[in-house]
């Protein structure tokens, strides 16, 4: 039984990191239509800045919280270029994120080596109901669950929230009553980017984090978005949460190499099932 | 230079592939003024609407909307300086209620800054206490306060195109664009947008209305402007129009 309670809130732990990758891939989708396959190079950028600044004596907090900013900053860039210019088709803008995710790649190769890096978290063991687990989990919940709670309200209450939602809800409306569409795009490539670089930060100390790791991320992302379609987050939340639980109960109770596998079986699932319903991505209202 | 006009169109043409849509038109309206702009299919009347509106830039000409020219800004931007447009399809925001429509429509003219809305400051509760108010106005103004907290996705045609218009009301505009309003409306409803639309003129809104239904405009509107295959063909009120030569011709498709 502690055994499971262990597999639970480590599962948990790391299903954080798949939703805060998937929720960023949500609102990038919802706002701009586009499936942003650059999202796991912002984990990825803000992992490596985060692990070269405390290695330079930098103190934690401040590095960690340089790396998400990076990252907010790599997502203005990709929206820059994937949404800059008016009349971009979101499938043309998806072909944009993918070679700007593998440019991404010859950048950190460059800055950062291909060798795996990693960097101190919490440290010490938690004992939780009987179960053991690395303490750096909970810092993963204890960040992860307050980031949701602050999006929600920042979607349901601000002005600037207001306003990414009417661009969701019909991008030709939002700007007949005089809505920046094209902003509100370039703001959700930047959260998109925070939400990814969160994910690198939380995860690395517990998953060490090599230059090709957003393709772990981004398929176990994608995966628990596209359970909602990719337009509902809190679904997405869900899906990455269980994603990630499913993951370590298998890996723990048996077939370790499978991680992925069952990620991919999920995704394609869903999918399969959606697209004979209605396309597994909306289209988008007139 | 001023002119006075509310809205000024002047030598604007657009064309689509080599063919001219609108061809070097030219449209004044007066400020409280209600215009109607009339022709046949395919006369240039939508193109033209959306050059007004945003949806479109010109190859050539301007549009001025009160001595500003705003024939090369983004359709938001218009809306910021009191565009307010109606469409002839539904443009509404699905997944939200029809009071959340509305004062979304009030977005161009929010004030309270980003942190005054994120920290609920009392000039954003204000602020937005103003707008929820002015959206129930303009709900009850255009009948469909009854509908206000269903999802707006679920109106019939004729409250989701009052949807629109309360939409853009809550913007307070200027001018006001109305796309074959009465299209698709069964005779009550058309009787009582006519209403409507007379009620705004009094408030002195200045309207630009196109619209295919003659007979609807005819007695609406204070001048009426036709255009047939993108140019201006004629310009008057309707009495002066009912007895032009060419707009027959263009109506009956006889030579003008």
């Amino acid at each position: 039984m502690s055994d499971f309670l262990g597999y639970l809130l480590t599962g948990l732990g790391i299903g954080a990191g798949y939703a805060l990758v998937a929720s960023g891939l949500v609102a990038i989708h919802r706002v701009t239509r586009v499936v942003n396959f650059a999202q796991g190079a912002f984990a990825v950028v803000a992992a490596m800045l985060t692990s070269s600044l405390l290695a330079a004596g930098l103190p934690h907090g401040f590095a960690e919280l340089t790396g998400v900013l990076t990252a907010a900053l790599a997502g203005l860039l990709v929206g820059l270029v994937a949404i800059g210019r008016p009349g971009t088709t979101p499938g043309t803008s998806l072909i944009i994120t993918l070679g700007l995710g593998i440019f991404a790649y010859a950048i950190e190769i460059v800055i950062w080596g291909d060798q795996p890096r990693s960097f101190a978290g919490v440290p010490g063991v938690a004992v939780v109901g009987g179960a053991r687990l690395q303490a750096h989990y909970l810092l993963i919940l204890a960040v992860t669950v307050p980031v949701f709670l602050a999006m929600a309200a920042f979607f349901a209450r601000t002005d600037v929230g207001k306003a990414l939602s009417a661009c969701a809800s019909n991008p030709y409306a939002a700007l007949v009553v005089g809505i920046d569409v094209r902003r509100m795009g370039l703001l959700a490539f930047a959260l998109g980017g925070a939400l990814g670089g969160l994910a690198g930060v939380l995860t690395t100390p517990v998953q060490q984090v090599t230059f090709d790791s957003d393709v772990t991320l981004l398929v176990n992302g994608f995966a628990a978005a596209i359970l909602g379609g990719l337009t509902r987050p809190v679904v997405a939340l869900g899906g990455g949460l269980l994603l990630g639980v499913a993951q370590t109960l298998i890996a723990g109770y048996g077939g370790s190499a499978y991680q992925l596998e069952v990620a991919l079986v999920l995704m394609l699932a869903v999918m399969i099932v959606q697209a004979s319903r209605r396309g597994a991505v909306p289209e988008p209202a007139r | 230079m001023t002119s006075g006009a509310a809205l000024e169109v002047s030598g604007v043409s657009r064309a689509f592939g080599g063919v001219f849509a609108v061809r070097d038109a030219n449209l004044s309206v007066a400020p409280g003024e209600l215009r109607a702009v009339i022709g046949p299919n395919g006369a240039g009347k939508s193109t033209l609407f959306g050059l007004i509106g945003g949806q479109l830039a010109p190859d050539a000409g301007s549009v001025r909307l009160d001595d500003v020219r705003i024939d090369r800004l983004p359709p938001h931007r218009r809306a910021r300086l009191g565009v307010g447009v109606v469409f002839q399809a539904a443009r509404i925001f699905p997944g939200m209620t029809t009071l959340e429509n509305v004062m979304a429509g009030a977005h161009a003219t929010t004030h309270a800054g980003f942190l005054a809305a994120a920290f609920r400051l009392p000039s954003h509760r204000r602020e937005e206490r103003e707008i929820r108010d002015r959206a129930a106005e303009c709900l009850r103004r255009t009948g469909i306060e009854d509908w206000a907290h269903r999802p707006a996705e679920e109106l019939p045609l004729g409250q989701q195109r009052a949807l629109q218009l309360a939409r853009a009301l809550c913007g307070r505009p200027r001018l006001l664009l109305l796309d074959e309003p009465a299209s698709g409306l069964r005779t009550a409803e058309r009787e009582r947008l006519a209403t409507l639309v007379e009620d705004l003129r009094g408030d002195g809104l200045t309207i630009l209305l196109v619209e295919h239904d003659v007979a609807f405009v005819m007695r609406l509107a204070d001048r009426v402007t036709v255009l047939d295959l993108g140019r201006v063909i004629a310009d008057g009120t309707a009495a002066e129009i009912r007895a032009d030569s060419r707009v027959v011709g263009a109506y009956l498709g006889t030579a003008a």
